[in-house]
């Protein structure tokens, strides 16, 4: 097939399979079929993309001409590429554990949630396919309107004011800041695309262009930034596969994705460089890092906790972005499928213990390891991953963000990442801690007194449902893997550096032999 | 083929006695609705021939201008032809609604025959070339539209039908002391001797007052803040049918009218230039937008919020006119099709409701989500519609809006838009909450959709998404519209 094929198809799996399900709501197994269906035939189209991308192809696809000087166009490159493997490729394990959580968890409106979730995707592949800021901006916003069903999907007083937060920042910052950068870019450059070396060069005055990358960083609401960061932990209410997918992958990669997007083929990075209107975002970056880092360590709620590790781990690549040095770029580019696979994991996880135990504090977990071997297990490989130590694949996108703030000598910053990492293991870990060396408390904390088990049996394993436990131990295993296949994924994403500082040849003799 | 050129008014006009004729409700329905798709069908024919082979040009009675009265059909008013047509074609199908007065008392004929004189009435002002003849068509659509507004379902609509009455005169009134004045400089009422003639006097005080006086008549029948206060009270009293006819047309008219004498008779550099129009214009447009929104925000009845609404948006139009440069003018053009679209699709979705519900409260609407899910759905579709989602039409007016608002390097003019756009968000989201996050009422009937006006309303809502994806037809022939009202090359 063609790629232009490829991509009319990817885009359209997810969506015949959102109608597929629409359709066949009355029979649950039928409609999850569907949902798998999509998936695998999206996570194929995308593979296949994918290896034509790093081959060097950049296919192109117009489909309607919007305004005179903007289409509804996409176009590939190895950032969307990643970001679009990402999401396709972790939809199969999330879609399994969705069916396993909703049924173990019996929630309502299953249907809905499924067309919801796949139009999700759609959304997200959309973002990543654009070839411009117009197609980009549309996708954005379906994707927050499509992501306000599943948020509020509880449909409790509790889950309406967290949309309102969602929606409430979502919106107002893409239409206020987001949509006003993009109009702005257009009229002074004369063009909406994304072109390597960024359009914004000798176009506007320095001042402007601060402006600019502010109303960009900030209007893009997804990447979470402080202080617009306060939709991530109110969207938590959602059921726990909304939050693995949609806040770890889909929607917050699409916020720290368009960052990226922007500053490599807008801004571009050689322009940021040599002008230094974004030192101001690395700091801003920086403190999101440590504030978030700080905010989870207090955090007693599982899922409270992760999502505030999710915005102290996007601002690193917003760090990475704002650096706007080869390797902070390729850096950031890498954490964003590094973090994304370990925090899913995490997700997971935290979902499993909620169905297998109803637990949902971090306090009540002692002990919780002998029961769920597997599930703990792979929570421990995901916090290494997150915390960043080797083999595991957040090794490396961190080494690289180290590595760029080297670079650009922001020597304050490298502090920032190791505290940042020490901050990690400090609300990580305790988790696991208690989990695995903690004995339970009789009766309150692992014991199910109210099942009516004698204690003897509560050291017995307990594991969520095998449609829970084997994704995550999956994606667990995609920590490791990702270990050994950056140097494929630091080949494919070199493209993005050209520009920046050192220069990609030099670059890339340095880096992995 | 300039015979079809009467024919666009000559149908409904001379259709209206037939249908008064007629009596029964069906006959009434199903000759009125031949009547309008007739006439959409010219106004499409026309369109046709002027983006092909340029303006037409008709003596009435074959009485040569300029002392006969001209039908001229350019780019611009065909596309507003065309728009009044279409909602007409759309919107009558739903029919009066079972709630009304005409319903109740079993006199159908008399909602069908004032509908058929309100559009005559609405595409006569839009194709005349005399400004004299633009009166008398205006007074015959608004003498029908109070008509139609004192239909609505309980007594309250004949308040607010005198109230409309009462403030649409007075603006009739400035409009005709504006064109007599304009004739006392010029000697003609003919359009194009007056775009003529008028430069000429431009320093005189009394083509300066007769300006002022069009300008304030017609800002009366647009409702430009703050002259707007029937607005509200005429939407909201009307039957839901009614209100989705006007809203559509009704200040679209006035809005081509106000394009119009500025840009074609006066001239923008008299406007502009002299006399700063957009120095007044312009704050109050911003205004609108933002007190509109605030308004509908707070409103506990779905129609009153949607009439709010439209002020805003009406704001949306004069602050693209106000910029007076070509994609200013043609986000304000764009709007004017686009709102025709989304508000007219709302009120036919309240038409729903109130069929259904018999009342348009917001606080009836509970679990309405669940009781009548494509109504609710069709509704949202809307509302983010009015709010500028992209994908929707409403974002193609706001885009040309905000690249006007850069032209005059204003970035503060276009957060300005961009943030009130927000303000939508919140009206609309709050009968999302109502619709799909409350149940409701325990001794709540099971309903159905409704009949006669879900099609309707289903259509235009499609076509909001339609032309917020597929913009190459409304934007460019808006924008060919802008740039020949600057004085570009057609």
């Amino acid at each position: 097939m063609s790629a232009e094929v490829l991509i009319l198809v990817a885009l359209g799996s997810p969506c015949l399979g959102a109608l597929g399900v629409a359709l066949t709501g009355r029979h649950p197994n039928l409609r999850e079929s569907m949902t798998l269906l999509a998936a695998l035939s999206t996570f194929v189209c995308v593979s296949l993309l994918i290896g034509q991308v790093a081959g060097g192809a950049r296919p192109r696809l117009e489909l309607v001409q919007l305004f005179p000087s903007a289409s509804l166009a996409f176009e590939l490159e190895p950032l969307g590429m990643l970001y679009a493997g990402v999401a396709a490729g972790l939809w199969i394990p999330t879609s399994l554990y969705a069916i396993g959580y909703m049924r173990g968890h019996h929630e309502i409106n299953q249907t809905r949630f499924f067309v919801c979730f796949a139009l999700s995707i759609f959304g997200a592949l959309g973002i990543a396919f654009s070839a411009n800021l117009v197609t980009l901006f549309l996708f954005y916003e379906f994707l927050t309107l499509a992501t306000y069903p599943l948020v509020t999907h509880a449909g409790t007083e509790k889950a309406r004011n967290a949309g309102r937060i969602y929606l409430g920042i979502l919106i107002s910052t893409s239409v206020g800041f987001l949509l006003l950068a993009i109009l702005a870019t257009g009229y002074f450059t004369g063009t909406f695309e994304f072109r390597p070396g960024g359009i914004l060069d000798g176009k506007v005055s320095t001042g402007l262009g601060t402006l600019l990358l502010g109303l960009y960083a900030f209007g893009i609401g997804k990447a979470a930034l402080m202080p617009f960061h306060r939709w991530l932990p109110a969207a938590m209410v959602a059921p726990t596969p909304v939050s693995a997918l949609l806040h770890a992958v889909a929607v917050v990669k699409a916020g720290v994705f368009s960052v990226l997007k922007v500053v490599v083929y807008v801004f571009g990075a050689e322009y940021l460089a040599s002008t230094g209107i974004s030192v101001w975002l690395m700091y801003v970056a920086a403190a999101t890092i440590l504030i978030a880092s700080i905010v989870a360590l207090r955090k007693d709620n599982l899922k409270a906790r992760l999502a505030y590790s999710t915005v102290s781990q996007l601002a690193y690549i917003v760090l990475g972005a704002a650096l706007a040095t080869s390797a902070g770029i390729v850096g950031a580019a890498m954490h964003i499928a590094m973090h994304a696979v370990g925090k899913i994991t995490l997700f997971f996880c935290a979902g499993a213990i909620m169905v297998a135990s109803h637990k949902t504090e971090v306090s009540e977990l002692n002990g919780i390891g002998r029961r769920m071997p597997w599930t703990m297990g792979a929570f421990l490989v995901a916090s290494l991953s997150i915390i960043g130590l080797p083999p595991l694949g957040g090794a490396w996108s961190k080494w690289f963000l180290a590595l760029g703030a080297a670079e650009g000598h922001q020597y304050v910053l490298i502090a920032v990442l190791m505290i940042s990492s020490l901050l990690s293991i400090g609300y990580l870990m305790p988790v696991v801690a208690r989990a695995f060396f903690v004995a339970p408390v009789e009766g309150t904390s692992a014991g199910e007194s109210d099942h009516g088990h004698d204690p003897a049996r509560d050291t017995g394993l307990k594991e969520a449902p095998a449609l829970c436990v084997v994704p995550l131990c999956v994606t667990a295993a995609g920590c490791i893997a990702l270990f050994f296949l950056a140097p494929k994924l630091h080949s494919m994403l070199l493209p993005l550096a050209t520009g920046a500082v050192p220069r990609v040849a030099d670059f890339a003799a340095r880096q992995l032999p | 083929m300039t015979q079809l050129v009467p024919l666009q008014v000559v149908i409904p006009l001379l259709a209206a006695p037939i249908c008064l004729l007629l009596r029964d409700r069906r006959y009434a329905y199903v000759f009125s609705l031949a009547v309008v798709w007739a006439t959409f069908a010219v106004s499409v024919a026309l369109l046709g021939q002027v983006l092909g082979s340029g303006p037409l040009s008709y003596a009435m009675g074959g009485w040569a201008p300029p002392f006969g009265i001209e039908y001229r059909v350019d780019t611009l008013n065909a596309f507003v032809l065309l728009i009044v047509a279409g909602i007409a074609a759309v919107v009558l199908p739903a029919g009066v609604g079972p709630g009304s007065r005409a319903a109740q008392d079993g006199r159908e004929y008399i909602f069908y025959t004032a509908f058929l004189l309100c559009l005559a009435g609405l595409l006569g002002v839009t194709i005349t070339g005399d400004a004299f003849n633009v009166f008398v068509f205006l007074e015959i659509s608004s003498l029908a539209s109070y008509v139609l507004v004192s239909l609505g379902d309980d007594r309250r609509a004949f308040v607010a039908a005198f109230s409309y009455l009462i403030v649409g005169t007075i603006g009739g009134t400035f409009i005709l002391i504006g064109i007599g004045l304009a004739y006392q400089m010029t000697g003609t009422l003919n359009m194009e001797d007056l775009a003529a003639r008028l430069p000429l006097v431009t320093d005189q005080r009394t083509t300066r007052v007769a300006f002022a006086f069009l300008t304030i008549g017609i800002a009366i029948k647009l409702a430009v803040f703050p002259l707007h206060q029937w607005l509200p009270n005429a939407y909201s009293q009307a039957p839901a049918v009614v209100s989705a006819f006007l809203s559509a047309t009704g200040t679209k008219v006035a809005y081509y009218l106000l394009v119009r004498f500025v840009f074609t008779i006066f001239g923008a550099g008299f406007v502009f230039g002299a006399l700063h129009l957009d120095a007044i214009l312009m704050p109050l447009s911003i205004a609108a937008m933002f007190l509109g929104s605030i308004a509908a925000i707070y409103q506990t009845d779905l129609k009153r919020l949607l009439a709010y609404s439209s002020i805003a948006q009406v704001g949306y139009m004069t602050l693209g006119l106000s910029m007076a440069s070509i994609d200013g003018l043609t986000g304000g053009i764009v709007h004017l099709f686009n709102h025709a679209l989304m508000k007219g699709g709302l009120f036919l979705v309240v038409a729903c409701v109130a069929e259904r519900l018999h009342s348009t409260r917001l606080v009836d609407l509970r679990g309405l989500g669940r009781r009548m899910p494509i109504t609710t759905a069709a509704f949202v579709i809307g509302g983010l519609g009015l709010i500028g989602v992209p994908g929707t039409a409403g974002f193609v007016s706001k885009w040309y809006l905000v690249l006007g608002a850069l032209e005059r390097d204003s970035i503060l003019l276009a957060f300005l838009i961009l943030l009130s756009s927000l303000l939508a968000v919140v009206y609309l989201w709050r009968i999302v909450e109502l619709a799909y996050f409350q149940a409701p009422d325990a001794d709540a009937a099971p309903i159905r959709e409704a009949s006669s006006s879900l099609i309707p309303a289903c259509v235009l809502i499609a076509a909001t998404l339609y032309f917020g994806i597929f913009t190459e037809w409304s934007a460019g022939v808006a924008r060919s519209a802008a740039i020949w009202l600057m004085g570009g090359p057609v």
